[in-house]
């Protein structure tokens, strides 16, 4: 009884006008919450102390952490959302595939830009090609790739049953990125933040961080339902067009 | 504040491509709202949708 309840509220919020209910209701707490925490992010990010060896260049990484994650997030969310698209052809998870890819490569220049601005004073270098920096550029290349491929098709529900496909295919990059720095010795440094034992950094410059992944996160689910309603109404006005000329052709 | 160059830059890169996300999908949404009221206007809406700031169509 309970089960099936849950069911039905989830293929509810799974069509397009509750979808489109819900976001009017949701999207003014969530994005005044993202700008609270953006706040609080920023003002923790430029008063705590600097790094005794990297100096003030750590406060580069409350950006370049959250922007790095969300780029692997964002990824993880077109997965799960393209295999709504081949298993249960669902519309709604055509549209979420489709709304976050430029969401993703936002966040992942984002992450490239910062890194190397941060690698320059650090590491002496703008760019290596060691694993994780180059991961991090498929990756990127990897969302322009299926911007241009939802662009090139006309008809939206091929182009997403084709961009589904190619992100499950794209999808065992994110694995390669997270272990790259334990697979292979990279100059990039190994994760700090998520391990088994627990951070290993400061808690004076992992609360910045941890607040501004916080707020990237609630920016991006901001975004996302943004983009997502947007899509629905992109939808909904070349359906409504189609069926305009229709009725013209008939009336002829 | 040291290499002040690389953080504000940094900062500055990061603004600057949140901005633009933001601007982007609250002017594409806008659009897609106008073009929604004037097909509406039209007489042209879907069956059971409700017209953006309206009732629902019978």
């Amino acid at each position: 009884m309970t089960e099936s309840l849950a069911i039905r509220k989830f293929s509810d919020l799974a069509n397009p006008t509750c979808f489109l209910a819900l976001a009017e209701r949701v999207l003014p707490w969530l994005a005044a919450l993202c700008c609270v925490l953006l706040a609080v992010g920023l003002f923790l990010s430029f008063t705590t102390e600097g790094d005794y060896q990297q100096g003030d260049t750590v406060r580069i990484m409350y950006i370049h952490v959250p922007a790095a994650w969300l780029s692997m997030m964002c990824y993880s969310v077109m997965a799960l959302s393209a295999i709504g698209t081949l298993v249960w052809r669902h519309p709604l998870a055509d549209v979420s595939h489709k709304a976050a890819a430029p969401l993703g490569a936002a966040f992942t220049l984002i992450a490239l830009v910062t890194g190397s601005l941060w690698g320059k004073p650090m590491w002496g270098t703008w760019w290596v090609w060691d694993a994780r920096l180059t991961s991090v550029f498929i990756l990127f290349l990897m969302y322009l790739g299926l911007i241009a491929l939802n662009r090139s098709m006309d008809d939206p529900s091929r182009a997403a049953r084709v961009s589904a496909v190619l992100i499950l295919v794209g999808f065992v990059n994110i694995p390669i990125i997270k272990f790259s720095v334990d697979w292979w010795n990279t100059l990039h440094q190994p994760a700090s933040v998520i391990r088994l034992d627990g951070p290993t950094i400061d808690p004076e410059f992992l609360w910045p961080l941890l607040i501004m992944a916080v707020a990237f996160t609630l920016l991006f689910f901001c975004l996302h339902i943004m983009a997502m309603r947007n899509e629905i109404w992109r939808r909904r006005v070349a359906t409504q067009r189609r069926l305009a000329a229709r009725m013209a052709g008939r009336g002829d | 504040m040291t290499h002040a160059f690389y953080i504000v830059t940094a900062y500055a890169v990061t603004a600057a491509v949140v901005l633009s996300l933001i601007a982007w999908t609250f002017f594409d949404g806008r659009a897609r709202r106008r073009e929604l009221a004037e097909l509406d206007a039209k007489g042209l809406r879907r069956r059971g949708t409700a017209a953006p700031g309206g009732a629902p169509s019978p």
